[in-house]
């Protein structure tokens, strides 16, 4: 399967690389990783008139830490994110989330900017992120904006990015205190795109109550069970707390059908794993907050 | 149509071309340069039959344009070799132990093994399965590849100590 | 020392490893032009205008065909498995009115290169008038389903029936009857290395040469000499490396045909690499059958009688070998078991889908599946252990040659063995007993873990002849010219082994040429695990020969009478005066025209055999399983896996358990991860590598492969076995009753995808 013709730019600043978006609007792609994007051209199935490389542009880039908070260039490979001991000590849910994205081959090119803008169903960063409460810059040639993770994925492959702008950076606000994570996803293979994921986290106070609760389930966008993380404050962690709390965050879940797994098997299976990723995102906690964690 | 000129080396010779943006790596390097060594089994990513190294990385060079690879470093199955005389400690250790039937994806994973004995080089069972994980053998099981690049990683840390 | 049972390395493989081995899409020819084939996007509709002008004016565009370009077309005809009524519904190379699946050939474009061609497939014009479309075979066999043919009524290619014994009266003695449904999913080969071809015309010459052909190269030498209409004399057929078979490779396809005829047509040489996308709607499939089974056993398990009604969804047409896996499933569908009383009902029912063919271990892998199946849910309605049901009914070794009575199509009577003891062998080494207790604890802590046996016997060795010539050179190099092929599974380095032990040379100094028509005149080819068996048996028979000619030739120059000369070390050596000898190299010169004519003795060495057999050897063997469920998402890990086969004797035993070991990951696929989808258009919907899922090494487990040499088939001068097929045939029985076992259910139909474990975990929660 050979892609249809395009035209190729390999901008070296990100000014030209907005210029370019600008000039050429939605007859234009970028390219980061290319790890989605160029099996999409090779079936056709997507077809730029001009292709942007943004593998040259400097300063797109980078991963650290400014102020707690944890800034990373779009263009960052997911290798990266999954082998820093910065990220592995204070955002161990990132490198969790990356660890599932497809091999090794794949993360050495794939991007952390690109797995967000393509807005796969399931992916494992837009779910880990929106659980983090990411910040995303989003620049056009003439405007910058700042958009929550939460809100940045609309449907189905679909995000809040205008033909002209790139998603620049994203930014990951610092956890509170001992929070535990856990990022857990069921697929036909090791590595596949998930037929069910879910991701958590919980902070414990002093007296052993939720004080701070995330859970993010896989759909056509990362859905954040706002409802069931309020349900969850102040209560004590237990199996049945989190029993009820996974059946009340999936009741009404929408899930896709498709040749791997029916709608129904999917929600069912997001329960399973919502209970699984509250138990043991809870468990962490307590064990950060005796000293024990792993 | 316009195309481009694109200069790399691989396996430490230079290379020259003129392509079409849309011609993928793995054609650049099989049909302009003569190196048929790097299969082609999907043109999706899945495979891993076109596995090469591009500037110490492993990557799937069919989703990889000929034109993104100027400038760089390249190194596929042509090049794991010593020299035309000597194998791999990877490539005699597959030999030995049958770790290879038809062929079509061992280019591919004797990248990858590469690769993983680089940077864990003495890796568990576990840890070698996974790093295959991302290179499909319809042949052999899998079973004697995992046990070729133990050996080999035997070979190769006893080599150096 | 032997070579034969030698774990000897490879030949192949430096060459492989090196990356230097010439696959089909490695060969450059000068003037090379680039083929793609546009296919029907349609699974059901008739053909009414194709525009090809606006693909034509592409530049870089050689030119585009269609049937009108191709007056004469003939259907590609069976090689085997011909089934009466299998004729009616043959393929021809590209449609002419009508497309009867998705990937249907309909035009073929030639361009400077892979990418302008795929181009012009865009800018072609094709207007199709839809009709409705068959997606399930049962459906498709009712009366007001669309027809596929005219000639075949409710689309039944063909329909033929087995009878052994007395099936009725059995059931009436039968304690127990217990009837079920069960279905295997589609799915096949899909080697790593996609199809391909290169097709240079010499129009000086009248010379067509075709690289790709493998597997039943003669035989499509002569069907494309029929088909194009140039003697055999002028076509000529060169293996390349090929990327695995497995059953589907090298089979007729329309391409075979296509790109030749494209070749001719534009007098360009023309290269065509189909990519995945194409492969899996293009490539034979397989597997999908359904059986309606009813089988009556008395209270201790002794099986009285089987009836069974097998649908095999055969897609679209009938190709060259269509009708194999439902004869073998039919002829196989009783395995190692003793059933007297036997009936089958087999339908072949053609569908919207691509067309079928064989798959490795083609109609035993569901077979196994069924039968296997249904010995459990025995074991549970009698309450016995599954094992001690298999027990009672395994056939026994003082009971061999066992026949089990006439099928009009298939050779049914297994040569040797013992099953029993094999059975015994396989549970002993797995710890059967020893696991079956911690199973129950297991499950006590509320985890679902289970054991899955599956037994099988498996056929191979089919005739009914090969052909082998050996040559010795002016070097003294042995050269064995063998009408088999390699598809990747190691033969030349068998075979080497073969012909080393019988004319005592170094194994370095032996040659396989293998899939060149010019060099090998006839040959049947590499299927049906034939080619240690038949092609090995050959080689004995031209070593042989060639033997007899070389002591021929000594005698006569160190004038020792032939029974006081050996050979030894690629020499001829007077017994107990080894400094009277004359090297391989020296015999070959004395053989020369000139030296020979005048000592009356016909010139050169080289000696030909055919082997040739209508019996066929049966190896059997078991697997077993052990599995954990996660009774709350369905996935199922392997936690343990044995394969016993006897193979009567052992050319490589490393070649061996890596058959085993390749088998068992397609049996593993198949049984939890493969399948061809098709929605209810007729659309196929596993068109990729992430839709139709390839075990990865993760899937894997760590499996114990044990080959026996336990009884040497009487069939050929080896004793071997063919040994291709004993990994992947009873992973699919093994897995079912493992899971059904761990869980507590029983599960009727392959894959064992999650959301359908998670339905008959829910079913028998609902039950209790």
């Amino acid at each position: 399967m050979k892609p249809a013709k395009f035209d190729y730019y390999d901008p070296t600043t990100l000014d030209e690389a907005l210029s370019l978006l600008a000039q050429f609007g939605d007859r234009a792609r970028p390219l980061a990783g290319g790890q989605s994007l160029v099996p999409l051209m090779n079936f056709r199935l997507i077809r730029p008139a001009h292709l942007i490389d943004l593998n040259g542009v400097a300063g797109l880039s980078y991963l650290k830490i400014d102020d707690g908070a944890l800034r990373l260039g779009a263009t960052t490979r997911q290798r990266e994110l999954e082998r820093s001991a910065d990220v592995a000590k204070r955002w161990p849910l990132l490198r969790d989330a990356a660890g599932f994205i497809g091999h090794v081959q794949i993360r050495n090119r794939g991007t952390i900017g690109g797995s967000l803008a393509h807005a796969f169903p399931s992916a494992e960063l837009p779910v880990a992120m929106v659980s983090l409460d990411a910040s995303l810059t989003l620049r056009s040639k003439t405007n910058q904006r700042t958009a929550r993770a939460e809100e940045f994925f609309l449907s189905y492959m679909t995000t809040m990015l205008q033909p002209d702008e790139l998603l620049t950076e994203i930014s990951v606000p610092a956890l509170p205190a001992q929070s535990g994570w856990s990022y857990h996803e069921v697929s036909r293979r090791h590595g596949d795109f998930a037929l069910a994921g879910a991701a958590s986290l919980i902070a414990l106070d002093a007296n052993g109550a939720i004080q701070h609760a995330r859970l993010t389930l896989t759909g056509a966008t990362p859905i954040r069970s706002q409802d069931t993380e309020e349900f969850l404050l102040g209560e004590r962690p237990s199996e049945t707390l989190f029993r009820d709390a996974a059946r009340r965050a999936t009741e009404n879940l929408e899930q896709d059908s498709d040749i791997h797994a029916s709608a129904e098997y999917r929600r069912e299976v997001c329960a399973v794993l919502a209970r699984r990723a509250l138990m043991r995102a809870a468990q962490r906690s307590a064990e950060q907050m005796k000293g024990t964690t792993q | 149509m316009t195309t481009r000129p694109v200069r790399l080396t691989v396996n430490g010779r230079e290379y020259t071309g003129q392509v079409e943006p849309r011609k993928l790596l793995t054609d650049f390097l099989r049909d302009d340069l003569g190196l048929t060594g790097t299969h082609v089994g999907c043109e999706q990513g899945v495979c891993g039959a076109c596995t090469i190294s591009l500037n110490g990385e492993l990557v799937r060079s069919c989703l990889l344009f000929a034109v993104q690879a100027n400038g760089a470093e390249l190194k596929t199955v042509e090049g794991i070799a010593p020299s035309a005389t000597e194998l791999h400690p990877l490539q005699e250790k597959f030999w030995q132990l049958h770790g290879l039937q038809c062929g079509f994806c061992t280019p591919g994973i004797l990248l990858t093994a590469e690769a993983l004995l680089k940077e864990i080089p003495n890796p568990s069972e576990t840890e070698i399965r996974e790093w295959l994980s991302g290179n499909l053998c319809r042949c052999t099981g899998y079973q004697n590849i995992v046990a070729a690049i133990q050996e080999a990683a035997k070979a190769m840390n006893n080599a150096k100590s | 020392m032997p070579y034969i049972g030698s774990r000897i390395k490879r030949k192949e493989d430096v060459r492989l490893l090196r990356g230097i081995g010439k696959y089909v899409g490695d060969i450059h020819r000068t003037g090379m032009a680039h083929a793609a084939i546009l296919r029907s996007t349609h699974a059901h509709a008739r053909i009414v205008k194709i525009d090809v002008a606006a693909a034509l004016k592409l530049p870089g565009v050689v030119g585009v065909l269609t049937a009108a370009d191709m007056p004469g077309l003939k259907t590609i005809p069976m090689r085997t498995g011909v089934i009466p009524g299998l004729e009616r519904s043959q393929q021809t190379p590209i449609a002419t009115s009508k497309v009867r699946y998705v990937g249907d050939p309909v035009a073929v474009v030639v361009a400077e290169n892979r990418y302008i061609a795929e181009d012009a497939l865009e800018l072609i014009e094709v207007e199709y008038a839809p009709l409705g479309a068959v997606t399930e075979a049962r459906a498709g066999m009712q009366p007001g389903a669309p027809q596929l043919h005219d000639a075949t009524p409710n689309n039944i290619a063909a329909n033929f029936q087995v009878n052994v014994g007395d099936v009725d009266g059995a059931f009436g003695d039968s304690d127990l009857i217990v009837e079920e449904e069960f279905s295997t999913q589609r799915h096949s080969a899909v080697p790593l290395e996609n199809r391909g071809l290169v097709a240079e015309w010499d129009e000086g010459r009248g010379l067509l040469t075709m690289w790709g052909p493998t597997k039943m190269t003669h035989t499509n030498w002569r069907i494309l000499s029929d088909l194009i209409g140039l003697p055999q004399s002028s076509i000529h057929f060169i293996e390349p490396e090929v990327g695995g078979g497995f059953g589907a490779r090298g089979e007729f396809y329309p391409e075979d045909f296509l790109i030749p005829f494209a070749a001719r047509h534009f007098r360009r040489p023309i290269c065509w690499i189909e990519d995945r996308s194409e492969n899996l709607k293009a490539m034979n499939q397989s597997r999908q059958q359904n059986h309606r089974v009813k089988i009556g056993v008395k209270k201790d398990g002794t099986i009285m009688a089987m009836d069974a009604e097998i649908l095999f969804d055969m897609g679209g047409y009938t190709r060259t070998h269509g009708g194999v896996p439902a004869i073998a499933a039919s002829a196989m569908l009783r395995g190692p078991f003793r059933v007297k009383n036997y009936r089958c009902n087999v339908f072949c029912v053609l569908t919207n889908k691509t067309p079928v063919g064989t798959y490795r271990s083609p109609g035993r892998y569901e077979a196994n599946f069924v039968r296997e199946r249904l010995l459990d849910m025995i074991a549970h309605r009698l309450k016995l252990d599954p094992a001690d049901v298999r027990r009672r009914n395994l056939i026994r070794h003082e009971e061999m040659p066992y026949d089990l009575g006439k099928h009009p199509f298939h050779y049914m009577v297994y040569d040797t063995g013992d099953l029993p003891g094999q059975f015994e062998r396989a549970l002993g080494r797995f710890g059967y007993e020893d696991l079956k207790a911690s199973c129950a604890a297991a499950k006590l802590e509320g985890r679902a873990v289970g054991i899955g046996i599956g037994c099988f016997v498996e056929t191979s060795g089919i005739g009914p002849w090969e052909y082998a010539r050996v040559e010795i050179d002016n070097a003294g190099m042995v050269v064995l010219y063998s009408g088999c092929n390699s598809v990747g599974q190691g033969i030349a380095t068998a075979l080497s082994q073969i012909v080393a032990d019988e004319l005592q040379v170094a194994i370095e100094n032996v040659r396989v040429v293998h899939g060149d028509t010019a060099k090998v005149p006839y040959g049947n080819g590499s299927n049906a695990s034939r080619s240690t068996v038949m092609a090995g048996s050959a080689a004995v028979g031209a070593s042989r020969k060639v033997k007899d000619k070389l002591l021929r030739l000594a005698s006569a120059s160190l004038e020792i009478d032939g029974a006081d000369l050996i050979l030894c070390d690629g020499r001829v050596v007077a017994r107990g005066a080894p400094e009277r000898s004359l090297s391989f190299s020296e015999l070959a010169r004395l053989a020369l025209p000139g030296p020979a004519l005048k000592s009356g003795m016909t010139p050169g060495i080289s000696e030909e055999d055919f082997f040739a057999t209508d019996k066929r050897p049966f190896p059997y063997g078991v697997h077993v399983a052990s599995v954990e469920v996660d009774k709350e998402t369905g996935k199922i890990k392997i936690l343990d896996y044995l394969v016993t086969e006897d193979v009567g004797r052992k050319i490589n035993p490393m070649i061996i358990e890596g058959q085993m070991a390749g088998g068992l990951a397609q049996g593993i696929g198949g049984a939890l991860l493969e399948e061809f989808v098709y929605n209810e258009d007729g659309q196929p919907l596993s068109t990729n590598f992430m839709d139709y899922l390839l075990p990865t090494a993760m899937e894997m487990p760590k499996a114990q492969l044990i080959s026996t040499e336990d009884f040497p088939s009487p069939h050929n001068p080896l004793g071997v076995k063919g040994a291709g097929e004993g990994g992947i045939t009873a992973a699919g029985a093994a897995l079912a009753n493992a899971v059904s076992n761990a869980l507590g259910v029983e599960v009727k139909k392959l894959p064992l995808k999650p959301d359908y474990i998670l339905q008959l975990v829910k079913e028998s929660e609902a039950a209790k």
